[in-house]
């Protein structure tokens, strides 16, 4: 930013303080930008100076740090007024205190214990908001370049109908629980854990939750499912109806075994704690967002002895899971369950695109691994974020 | 037209928050805002029907007594005495309805919380048997690791805590990554297929 028409009002101060400002002369240049990749409302004021002012300035003001007081106005002359302190070595000042599309002036007072200098007036400098966040521009790449595979797979999926998908230990044995379940004569215990419908994990214990419904209402056994979230509750009583439609038993359905608990964390553990110990379930099935209750809950249904099958999208609880429970949906085989089970050819489709893209990510870290041995790091800066 | 409604408000506001996402613009940040609040506001709603469901089914088991009635009523005791509590008294400091939380509530959870504890070390006996050759690997590993962990484990070799540290960066830190891209990649591709209404399981019946 060219500095422009300092005030009389700085002039005037400028040369009351003559004697040891224009002995030496250091400078305070600064640069006024509208603060990029922002909502609006925000100007950043960037401090351009040499290393011979800085030390000039030290020496002049203080030994050690200087504050610098930053001064603003929306007239060039005049109606100036703090706005804020920042202390040197700092070089960058946010000031959220603008309004958009008004012509802002800046100057600088730097204190320091011995002395006081001033800049000149900077300015003008606009705000405005950005309506594209160009540091995320990578992050926009990857996501045009994942849509693309997965609707390209959506559609070749439509069109092939049939997908090899492996076989996944923890979903062939959704049908044996249930069996096992029936079989006893005792219910199956359902948790979609403490998500809410906005977690994509949620949604996809949903879309579990209409397979096992279909296949419980086959055999006429009584799914229990407590909830946490009164809409996840809402969602499960409609994807729980629908199943048992489907099977052809609607009359089946009893709104009753699925409810809302509380939405405290460990008193929902405990109420399902409660429920496993006085029914005593024959299958537990927890799929979906678990916290710190995850073990707890699979520790009592391992101490009651029903087969459980876990899945969550937590790294942290799928240990604990894998040690209690008997089969585990590890990360995204939660995410490819309803394909898995409805073989709907689409999501199959959208399963295989994510196959895909998994190759491509293990091939790019393989490259990575290749720009960081040889020191390429404006390859490593292109998956930089923010 | 009873599905094609909620999925064409489903792709709206899908494909809504994913430009939002890129846009820092002041109108994307509020209308952004907007939809929370909104949420809010439907949460809310839903909570009564919750709360209504959570009252149904409790009394009629208390007035059916079936097996274990008087837990239910204990349930709805616990309700209704917080309920009043809380309108009779406020909910600020000093009043009954949260010396009730603190007093009850408070440490009814922490009491929960702290069974964790034991459910851990019977977890850990289970998963640390040496039963094969891979379990006794993961005895092995979790040993160094939490010896890692202590001081005891510095006192016995300085190489302890190291080999622990390489252990949880290295090899561990590989195997969460792995798990973190899958589950990213099936973020992304399960919440294309309910923004274009190809999963539509939740939306319930037809």
């Amino acid at each position: 930013m060219m500095l422009k028409n300092p005030s009389i009002l700085t002039l005037l101060i400028l040369l009351a303080l003559a004697p040891p400002l224009f002995a030496t002369q250091p400078s305070i240049d600064i640069k006024l930008v509208d603060t990029p990749n922002d909502r609006g409302e925000s100007i950043t004021l960037i401090f351009e100076r040499t290393e011979e002012d800085t030390l000039e300035m030290v020496r002049l003001c203080s030994p050690s740090s200087i504050e610098y007081e930053i001064w603003r106005s929306s007239e060039e002359e005049n109606s100036f007024q703090l706005v804020g302190k920042i202390l040197s070595p700092d070089e960058k000042f946010i000031d959220t205190g603008v309004r958009d599309g008004v012509d802002y002036f800046y100057f600088i007072k730097g204190t320091g214990e011995n002395d006081t200098l001033l800049s000149a007036v900077f300015g003008p400098v606009v705000s405005k908001g950005q309506w594209f966040n160009t540091k995320q521009t990578n992050v926009l790449l990857a996501v045009v370049i994942s849509f693309l595979f997965i609707f390209g797979f959506i559609l070749y999926g439509k069109r092939r109908k049939e997908f090899y998908i492996r076989p996944i230990a923890g979903l062939q044995a959704i049908d044996d629980a249930i069996g096992r379940a029936t079989e006893m004569g005792k219910p199956i215990l359902y948790s979609s854990g403490l998500g809410k419908m906005d977690r994509v994990a949620t949604m996809a214990s949903m879309n579990i939750l209409g397979s096992v419904a279909e296949k419980t209402a086959e055999y006429n056994t009584p799914l229990i499912i407590p909830n946490y979230d009164p809409v996840v509750m809402t969602t499960a009583q409609e994807v729980v109806k629908e199943g048992y439609s489907k099977a052809g038993h609607p009359e089946a359905y009893n709104p009753d075994n699925i409810f809302f608990v509380t939405q405290s964390q460990f008193g929902y553990a405990a109420a399902v704690d409660g429920i496993m110990t006085r029914q005593f379930p024959a299958t537990n099935l927890f799929l979906g967002t678990f916290e710190a209750e995850a073990l707890i809950l699979a520790e009592t249904g391992n101490s009651i002895g029903a087969i459980q099958i876990a899945g969550t999208d937590s790294t942290i609880q799928l240990s604990f899971f894998i040690v209690a429970c008997d089969y585990t949906l590890i990360g995204e085989e939660l995410f490819v369950a309803s394909g898995y089970l409805t073989r709907d050819p689409q999501i199959l489709g959208s399963i295989k695109g994510q196959d895909f893209l998994k190759a491509l990510a293990v091939f790019l870290m393989l490259l990575g691994g290749i720009a960081g041995i040889l020191g390429w790091s404006w390859f490593i800066k292109l998956f930089s974020i923010g | 037209m009873q599905r094609a409604i909620p999925i064409t408000v489903c792709f709206v506001f899908g494909l809504f928050m994913l430009v939002q996402f890129f846009v820092p613009h002041k109108l994307s940040v509020l209308a952004y805002e907007n939809v929370l609040d909104w949420m809010q506001i439907i949460f809310v709603f839903t909570l009564l029907v919750g709360a209504a469901s959570y009252i149904r089914l409790n009394t009629k088991k208390v007035v059916q007594t079936r097996a274990g009635w008087g837990y239910n009523l204990v349930a709805l005791a616990g309700l209704t005495v917080m309920v009043i509590l809380g309108f009779w008294k406020g909910t600020g400091e000093n009043t009954p309805f949260l010396w009730m939380f603190n007093n009850l509530q408070a440490p009814m959870q922490a009491t929960m919380f702290s069974l964790l504890a034991f459910f851990v070390a019977s977890a850990a006996y289970r998963g640390f048997r040496a039963r094969s050759w891979e379990a006794t690997l993961l005895l092995l590993t979790a040993t160094i690791v939490m010896l890692g962990r202590v001081p005891i484990g510095n006192l016995i070799s300085g190489w302890i805590p190291d080999i622990a540290n390489w252990i949880l960066n290295v090899p561990s830190m590989a195997a969460k990554r792995g798990l973190y891209i899958g589950i990213g990649l099936g973020t992304i591709s399960t919440s294309l297929r309910i923004i274009l209404g190809i999963e539509r399981t939740y939306l319930g019946r037809k």
